[in-house]
């Protein structure tokens, strides 16, 4: 067992763990702190990958921006009186149901195909190919994504503006 | 480790995440759960793009981090804005499109 094995292993108790505390969680503000391990445990799973720029994007967007969003909602939308109703609804046992056999299906088509055990080497300047191909290759989605996040900053300022 | 393993553990998280979708009854609960399906999405594009030599995979994936997170501004905002006409957050009291 070399040593990537064994942070792929860490990693993975991590991130499902975390993962299970934050369906499983009664109390929704701990939920979010559990998907912020969540998050953290995927970026060091990137890295794993090598790929380093991604887990950056993903520890600043994710672990930094969602989570502080997040909290900020929850804290406006609570009920700070009354009795403290439940977190989860009575499709437990068929939720359950559903996402195990969804995973056996998705596990026992994985077993059958043969998937390649070494990755394929890779440029040595990753970040710098990532970059160069975001502005040449794929400069229309990039800009399309521009407009999109300008178009969702906006549309989240209205839909939450103060009342009038 | 191979492909497989990171291909089982994000299925796995898939999973965990749809349970999480359909049993929560907070709607920010149900946020939650998004989150987790996307970013195990991302761990898939990621690990085949390590395992075939190629960025485009990571590309996809930073493009669907941006998308992501306009989701969860947009769907916060949408709760907010629900919390305050409904008083209520909670995904089975919101049932005005049932006959």
């Amino acid at each position: 067992m070399t040593l990537g094995d064994l942070a792929f292993w860490v990693l993975s108790v991590l991130l499902v763990g975390s993962a299970l505390a934050v369906v499983l969680s009664k109390n929704l503000f701990h939920a979010v702190l559990w998907l912020a391990l969540a998050l953290t445990g995927t970026a060091g799973i990137f890295l794993l990958l090598n790929a380093e720029f991604l887990a950056a994007v993903q520890l600043l967007l994710y672990a930094g921006g969602i989570i502080t969003v997040v909290v900020f909602a929850i804290v406006v939308t609570e009920r700070l009186i009354g009795e403290r109703l439940s977190q989860t609804n009575r499709g437990v046992v068929s939720g359950a149901l559903v996402s195990g056999s969804l995973l056996a299906i998705i596990v026992s088509t994985l077993m059958q195909r043969q998937l390649p055990l070494t990755p394929l080497p890779q440029p040595s300047d990753l970040t710098g190919l990532l970059g160069k191909q975001v502005l040449t290759t794929f400069v229309l989605p990039f800009e399309l994504l521009a407009l999109l996040m300008l178009v969702a900053m906006l549309g989240a300022i209205y839909f939450a503006r103060p009342e009038d | 480790m191979g492909l497989e393993a990171y291909l089982i553990l994000a299925a796995t998280v898939f999973c965990i995440g749809l349970f999480g979708v359909v049993t929560r009854r907070n709607t920010i609960g149900i946020l939650l759960g998004i989150e987790l399906m996307l970013n195990a999405v991302n761990i898939n594009l990621i690990a085949f793009s390590h395992f075939n030599g190629s960025t485009t995979g990571m590309i996809f994936t930073l493009f669907t981090i941006c998308i992501t997170v306009s989701e969860a501004a947009i769907g916060l905002a949408l709760v907010i804005l629900l919390f305050r006409v409904r008083r209520t957050v909670m995904a089975d009291h919101l049932d005005l499109l049932k006959g």
